[in-house]
């Protein structure tokens, strides 16, 4: 079963408008929040344990503790450049309740005694950034933003930015730089943005998802967010869930859930006659898992961390037994080929290399060593570049050539895909 | 000469004022440029925008060729987008692109040849569980087939 806690009202289309957020409570919990003292809301934080929903899985609390107290302006940024492929839920989130979002910002805001915060929404999503924009129009008027929100004495002005189109700019640091006007290429940290962020003062980068669930953090209390997930991942999670099930789309559920659950409840399973093959089960980035592996998979960060492979975004690509798993991994690597800014010389050649023979077994002109080729390289890519782009790349090429071996030898030998005989014989 | 029109000039100085900086209305100057130059932005519209926001032209090239979103050679009336990312590929992006190519008469696998259409294979777009999807110009358009996205590329105006 889904536990609807950020969801519980998403199928409201008037949930979207002010007078429909405020319908089921919107914008008391910040009212709560402007009453408590700013560091019992970090501390909240903290002791529920959330942890960042753009990929990282960092816990949100600690990183707002890494602010210098040197006076200087903070800023807050909303990561809203989803761009990891498999990733949708970001968008739905904007979409249906824009106010939760902001709300989210305004109680993070206030934690961190920021005056100024920005949404940075990716280019292509220009139904969202257009929801979003009269979103915060909508809550100006109604005083939540602006000079001295509800009496309380606190200000807050929050704007949107709309990116161009760059995978790279969801990275926290190539995503201020656009921010400032200048192409998104990642700075090497440290500095991190919270020492050293836009324009160059403390910067706390947190995504759509992260900012909303701050909402239900300071409604309940840390011990009841604690009710659902485990003990490292606790609270909810939204997954959006693509690739070959019946039933695409988001769903939140508790992290610790069974991903074949997941995949078998509440997505409806697989197309009739159909094998499980394989699940990527946090976007792109994350290393393949075979279907054995996923049968027995949880969705939280430790389970994921120590089957090698991670929840990332929270993007599950199911995939059954009609897909090629060359076919895929080509379309993977030449995605980062593509999206490499190309500052750091282990990716821009290593992605390119990885396109290119990956590309080239696909053709049929592969050689057996270029299977091992693919593991060369990727681990020369590893932990050497500025941004994790780089191991993005890497560790799902990895994990495609170790757990499919065999196919990638049957395709270098045969020239062509072992699939379509598969399906001939089922 | 490019020039933008009043109502875009007001937009650009706007735009300036919005950020904390000038430079981060470089962007929305630019998308603003693209709409009012039919969908492509030119040399000559860097060199308008360079002098109108008194900013390098650098800065503004700069921008220009980072981002996929704008177009550096101008484009059809409609710019159709597929995904032919990992979750449409597996749904049929890939085909639906071959196959918008022969009913659109894209020859070159770009431009159509009564220069209506302009076709870009893209990455993913947020939409995946929607696949296959295509955007037009703005738009987003989910859950396609082969039958359905013909018809609204040819019903659009
Ligand atoms: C190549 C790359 C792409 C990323 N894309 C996104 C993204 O689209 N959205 C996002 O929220 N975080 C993305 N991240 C993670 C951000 O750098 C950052 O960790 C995150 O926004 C922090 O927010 P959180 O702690 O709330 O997760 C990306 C990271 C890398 C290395
Ligand atoms: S790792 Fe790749 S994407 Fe990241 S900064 Fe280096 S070259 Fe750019
Ligand atoms: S893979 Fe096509 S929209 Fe995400």
């Amino acid at each position: 079963m889904e536990v609807k806690v950020l969801t519980k009202h998403y199928d409201k289309p008037e949930y979207r408008s002010l007078e429909g957020y405020k319908k089921y409570g919107g914008y008391e919990v910040l009212k709560k929040a402007l009453g408590m003292k700013p560091e019992e809301i970090v501390a909240q934080v903290k002791e529920a344990g959330l942890r960042g929903r753009g990929g990282a899985g960092f816990p949100t609390g600690v990183k707002w503790g890494f602010l210098p107290n040197n006076g200087e302006p903070r800023y807050l940024v909303c990561n809203a450049d989803e761009g990891e492929p498999g990733t949708f839920k970001d968008r739905m989130m904007m979409e249906k309740a824009p106010h939760q979002l902001i709300e989210g910002m305004l109680i993070s805001a206030y934690a961190i005694q920021s005056k100024k915060s920005y949404i940075y929404i990716r280019g292509e999503y220009m139904e969202p950034y257009r929801i979003v924009e009269k979103a915060i129009q909508e809550a100006y008027d109604a005083g939540f933003l602006g000079k001295n929100i509800l009496g309380s004495g606190f200000d807050h002005d929050m704007d949107v930015y709309r990116g161009a189109g760059a995978y790279i700019c969801g990275e926290e640091t190539a995503l201020l730089s656009s921010l400032e006007g200048k192409k998104g290429q990642p700075k090497l940290k440290p500095p991190f943005p919270a020492v050293e962020g836009y324009l160059r003062k403390p910067t706390i980068v947190n995504n759509v998802e992260t900012l909303a669930a701050v909402v239900t953090i300071v409604k309940d209390g840390p011990k009841e967010y604690r009710k659902y997930g485990t003990e490292k991942s606790p609270g909810t999670k939204i997954f959006s869930v693509s690739g070959n099930v019946l039933k695409p789309g988001n769903y939140e559920v508790p992290l610790g859930y069974p991903l074949k659950d997941l995949i078998y409840n509440l997505c409806g399973g697989l197309k009739p006659g159909r094998q499980l093959k394989a699940v990527i089960p946090g976007g792109s980035s994350a290393p393949v898992l075979t279907a054995e592996e996923a049968e027995r998979a949880t969705l939280d960060y430790e389970c994921l961390a120590e089957m090698k492979s991670m929840l990332g975004s929270g993007a599950v690509i199911v995939i059954d037994d009609s897909n090629c798993m060359v076919d895929l991994l080509k379309v993977i690597m030449h995605f980062y080929h593509h999206e490499s800014c190309g500052q750091c010389t282990p990716c821009r050649e290593g992605t390119g290399w990885l396109d290119k023979i990956v590309g080239s077994i696909y053709k049929g002109e592969g050689r057996l060593q270029d299977i091992q080729l693919v593991e060369q390289v990727s681990k020369h890519m590893m932990g050497r570049t500025i941004c994790a782009l780089s191991d993005a790349a890497a560790m799902p090429a990895i994990s495609f050539v170790q757990k499919f071996r065999s196919e990638f030898e049957f395709y270098v030998r045969e020239g062509r895909s072992k699939v379509k005989e598969v399906i001939a014989n089922a | 000469m490019f020039e933008l029109s009043k109502e875009g000039v007001e937009f650009v100085k706007k735009e300036m004022q919005r950020y904390e900086t000038k430079r981060s209305a470089i962007i929305p100057a630019l998308y603003k440029v693209q709409e009012e130059n039919g969908g492509w932005v030119s040399p000559e519209c860097v060199t308008y925008l360079s002098q109108l926001m008194d900013l390098p032209e650098v800065w503004i090239n700069e921008v220009l060729n980072f981002y996929t979103m704008f177009n550096k050679e101008p484009v059809g009336k409609y710019h159709v987008q597929v995904c032919c990312n990992v979750s449409c590929a597996m749904n049929g992006g890939r085909e639906l692109a071959d196959h918008l190519c022969k009913e659109l008469n894209i020859k070159d696998g770009r431009h159509s040849e009564d220069g209506r259409y302009t076709l870009s294979r893209v990455e993913c777009l947020g939409s995946c569980g929607t696949a296959p999807m295509m955007q037009v110009n703005d738009k987003y358009y989910e859950n396609l087939t082969k039958e359905s996205a013909v018809q609204i590329l040819k019903e659009l105006p």
